[in-house]
């Protein structure tokens, strides 16, 4: 007897049985139900075509709500994203007043909330070396501050309550002030004096001159736990990138590998990285494109990263890093629209805020952001998000919106 | 239980069930190469004249059957409005692809003047914005009745009934007021809001009465939306919509929870009682203790981006100004583009104005995106060139340059193919601001001279104006 015939055999008893069963036993022999359905006709499980002539139908509208519990079950994944420590204290061999902790992960995030969040993903405030050009809106709150990368730093501590500090030495791109390794590091050491949180050094982009700042700065911070961002593929090509995560491993130094929207080149640049560093120094950077612009390939480069790394693949499990600055490049976030479109204080940090957002739900640990109001709204997500146990929710209040009254310029 | 999930079902187990005559009336070669759309969800059975003859009945229904989605598909709306929801295969969009977008349903109740109801709903109809050339809009209508009174309720509803064409949602706890609406808006097939554990059989009769799709809503209560669904499909009602409810502020991680628990229930587990579309409410965010009206809408937005993510296949809204609309529409788009095709133009020569032999030649990468925004600033600048467009591989000019989709080589073998060489004196090559980092290369592998253009395309007004035509190298 195949499954079809015990369908018609047994009517709609064996389709319930079979929504809550694993496995049935009927008389004489049994059957696995993965076996079974796969031999059933799909459409056999709509009930209306259940119903064989005869046999005992599920009441005609049933008068009660017919209960159906549902029961959740707890995914366990065979891999876990390594931790890595942002920033040692003086304790560690550092100057810092705490170090953060980031990955851990267990499971996708921000999804089924079945257990505690391991370490609440970091936000770390952009401090940049050099006058670089910037939406209007985006550099108000820094007006003051933009020529000194020590005050700028410690008005976002101080004043915007930031928990980690992006210095981007931009003033080193050879097209820009071509700024000296020594110079650089000079101004990374007076940021470590200024701010005690942990810090993560950005390069220009450039494999050659990144590799000589990043050798100058690394000795110089020995011991702080700095996170350099980034070494890439372009570094192997140039025959930097061994100097670099060299000086890493021997100064303590955490490595930010970066790669375009490609996980094969991500796989490749952790296995180059993992001769000369521990996995638990290397965090990756996947891309991160503005909300408009591509941010979806982002937003699936990281979903599927995340799910191969709990599935089990060894070499993406890092945690991840966003430049969610970069939401402000959308033109959207900052060009004079028309009045309904509002200026760009209001889309700008709005446009931020749903980029760095998009991404915490596909995983992403570290945000490097930028404006106040963004990172307000982001902070207040993650408070939510990372509760535990989560926050009761009033009962009947999800609704009041069918009936309330909603008023004003909307 | 786990149902086999859409990447497992096989062309040839399709192919097998279709009539196999190879006749071509399907716009395809043979059945083979439908059957292969057929798995990929390019194309639809009614594509397959013969296999809507009455011999085929029981292939048809099978083949129906291979290929439903786990979330049902629940269409909304009168014929040529028709909106349809859910019809989802898949939890994460890398995996497959998402069908049918999410639908933007904008808020109104029925304390509204007649006049203010009627502006508002102009401006829902009318809202576009073009992105990509393409233009966002607002889908759907849904009316409150936040006064509770059935004859408020009617009026409100045959006003809409009679301006505006946009699918309806009615709203209101109550099945008389539901009732009255429904009957003021004969045959638009309004998506009811909602059933409850207390009102689910006057909902339920009232569905059936009027031929609705129906909301059942149980907030953070799955066992409550299971038991509503079980109950209405046994009263023969298929077309469900699920309301797990929608927390804004601390409930939010409930709300995700729920959305992502009834998604991967009905996806990975199979479980038919909760595979229905989602509709979700970031409207919630006007009705807590927040205030301010800009507030309000920030946090809207907010939500709604995060449950666009979370699988909503309906959201209800309020903020109607553009600011807070325009990210939710934009997100929406681009989660629904096929992550198994870039969003790519065709890469080539383009030409703009009445380019001569003196007009600047400008380079860009083929992300559609990339290319519309340069194509629509040169039109607004009334720039007359060339302008060669690479294969990026449908990249940004700055992933792309930042995954080495974009490089030196590219450059100068896009140029080359493209052959504007032969259509201009010069030998001057803008390139975007985001790839200035390539200019040195590029001049080396192309021999042209190469100028760093503007980083946002907006500047190529003044750039061409400063810049061109460039003094002698
Ligand atoms: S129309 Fe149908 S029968 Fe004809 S070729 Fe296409 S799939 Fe085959």
């Amino acid at each position: 007897m195949n499954g079809r015939d015990l369908v018609g055999a047994l009517g709609p008893e064996l389709l319930a049985l079979l929504r809550t069963a694993g496995r049935i036993e009927l008389e004489g022999f049994s059957l696995e139900l993965d076996e079974l359905e796969f031999r059933l006709p799909h459409g056999a499980l709509a009930p209306a075509a259940l119903v064989p002539p005869g046999a005992e139908a599920v009441p005609e509208r049933p008068s009660d709500l017919l209960e159906a519990e549902y029961v959740p079950e707890r995914t366990e994944y065979p891999g876990r994203i390594r931790e890595v420590v942002l920033g040692a204290t003086r304790r560690e061999g550092g100057s810092r007043a705490r170090a953060l902790t980031v990955g851990g992960a267990e499971a996708p995030a921000f999804s089924l909330f079945d257990r505690p969040i391991v370490n609440r993903p970091v936000i770390s405030m952009d401090v940049f070396d050099t006058r670089v050009p910037m939406p209007k809106a985006l550099r108000a709150p820094f007006e003051e501050v933009r020529d000194d990368p020590a005050a700028w730093a410690r008005l976002n501590v101080h004043q915007f309550g930031a928990k980690a500090i992006t210095v981007h030495l931009l003033s080193t791109d050879p097209l820009i002030k071509n700024t000296s390794p020594r110079k650089a590091a000079a101004t990374v050491e007076e940021v470590l004096q200024a701010v005690d949180v942990p810090l993560i050094i950005g390069g220009c982009g450039d494999p050659r001159k990144d590799a000589d700042v990043f050798f100058e700065v690394a000795a110089m911070a020995s011991g702080e736990r700095l996170l350099l961002n980034s070494v890439t593929l372009e570094m192997a090509t140039a025959k930097t990138l061994e100097k670099v995560a060299r000086a890493a491993a021997e100064h303590g130094h955490n490595l930010l590998a970066f790669t375009g929207l490609e996980l094969n080149d991500a796989k490749e640049l952790n296995r180059r990285l993992y001769e000369y560093v521990p996995p638990e120094q290397i965090v990756m950077d996947l891309t991160t494109v503005a909300l408009g612009y591509g941010l979806e390939y982002s937003f699936s480069i990281h979903e599927r990263a995340r799910q191969a790394a709990l599935m089990g693949d060894a070499e993406l499990q890092h945690p991840t890093i966003s430049g969610s600055t970069n939401a402000w490049s959308a033109r959207e976030a900052w060009m004079p629209m028309p009045p309904t479109y509002g200026g760009p204080e209001r889309r700008g940090p709005l446009w931020e805020a749903e980029t760095a957002i998009a991404l915490l739900l596909a995983g992403v640990d570290i945000f490097m952001m930028s404006h106040p109001a963004a990172i307000g709204a982001m902070r207040e997500a993650l408070d939510v998000l990372t509760s535990w146990p989560l926050e009761e929710v009033a009962e009947g209040r999800a609704n009041d919106w069918v009936t309330a009254a909603i008023g004003g310029e909307t | 239980m786990a149902r086999r999930s859409i990447t497992e079902t096989s062309p040839i187990e399709v192919y097998r069930l279709l009539p196999r005559t190879n006749c071509g009336e399907c716009g395809e070669p043979n059945c083979m190469a439908f059957a292969t759309r057929l798995v990929n969800r390019e194309v639809s059975l009614e594509s397959c004249p013969p296999l809507l003859l009455p011999e085929h009945d029981s292939d048809l229904a099978d083949l129906s059957a291979l290929l439903a989605p786990p979330v049902r598909a629940v269409r909304i709306g009168q014929a040529e409005r028709e909106i349809t929801l859910g019809g989802k295969y898949v939890v994460q969009r890398h995996e497959f692809t998402y069908h049918n977008p999410t639908c933007c349903a904008l808020a109104v109740d029925d304390t509204l003047a007649r006049e203010e109801l009627v502006q508002r709903l102009r401006t829902i109809s009318e809202f576009s914005y073009n992105y990509i050339g393409r233009d966002l809009r607002l889908d759907a209508v849904a009316l409150r009745s936040a006064t509770g009174d059935p004859d408020q309720f009617r009026e409100a509803a045959t006003t809409i009934a009679a301006t505006c064409k946009l699918p309806l949602v009615l709203c209101s706890p109550d099945p008389d007021v539901l009732r009255v609406g429904a009957e003021a808006v004969p045959g638009r097939r309004p998506l009811l809001h909602a059933a409850d554990r207390t009102n689910w059989r006057e909902m339920a009769l009232l569905a059936l009465d009027t031929d609705s799709p129906l909301v059942v809503s149980a907030p953070d209560d799955l066992s409550g939306l299971r038991s509503l669904t079980k109950t209405l499909r046994a009263w023969g009602i298929e077309d469900l919509v699920l309301d797990p409810g929608t927390f804004v502020g601390p409930g939010l991680a409930h709300t995700i929870r729920n959305f992502s628990r009834c998604r991967n229930a009905a996806i990975r587990d199979g479980d038919e009682l909760l595979g229905y579309p989602l509709l979700g409410a970031p409207i919630a965010a006007f009705a807590g203790e927040e205030l301010d009206p800009v507030r309000c809408a920030f946090d809207e937005a907010l939500t709604a981006s995060v449950l666009l993510s979370r699988y909503a296949d309906i959201l209800i809204l309020q903020g109607l100004e553009g600011w807070s609309v325009l990210p939710t529409l934009i997100w929406r788009f681009n989660l629904y583009t096929d992550p198994r095709k870039p969003v790519a133009v065709e890469a080539g020569l383009r030409e703009f104005g009445s380019p001569d032999r003196v007009s600047p030649v400008l380079v860009t990468a083929n992300y559609a995106l990339t290319y519309f925004t340069v194509e629509s600033d040169i039109k607004a600048a009334n720039i007359s060139c060339y302008l060669v467009v690479a294969d990026t591989g449908g990249l940004s000019v700055e992933s792309a340059v930042a995954g080495r989709y974009f490089s030196a080589a590219g450059i100068a073998e896009a140029l080359e193919s493209s052959g504007v060489a032969e259509k201009v004196d010069h030998r001057v090559l803008v390139i975007p601001g985001l790839a200035a980092r390539l200019s040195g290369e590029a001049a080396e592998a192309t021999g042209w001279k190469v100028l760093v253009g503007p980083k946002d395309s907006s500047g190529l007004g003044p750039f061409m104006k400063e810049r061109w035509p460039p003094g002698p190298a």
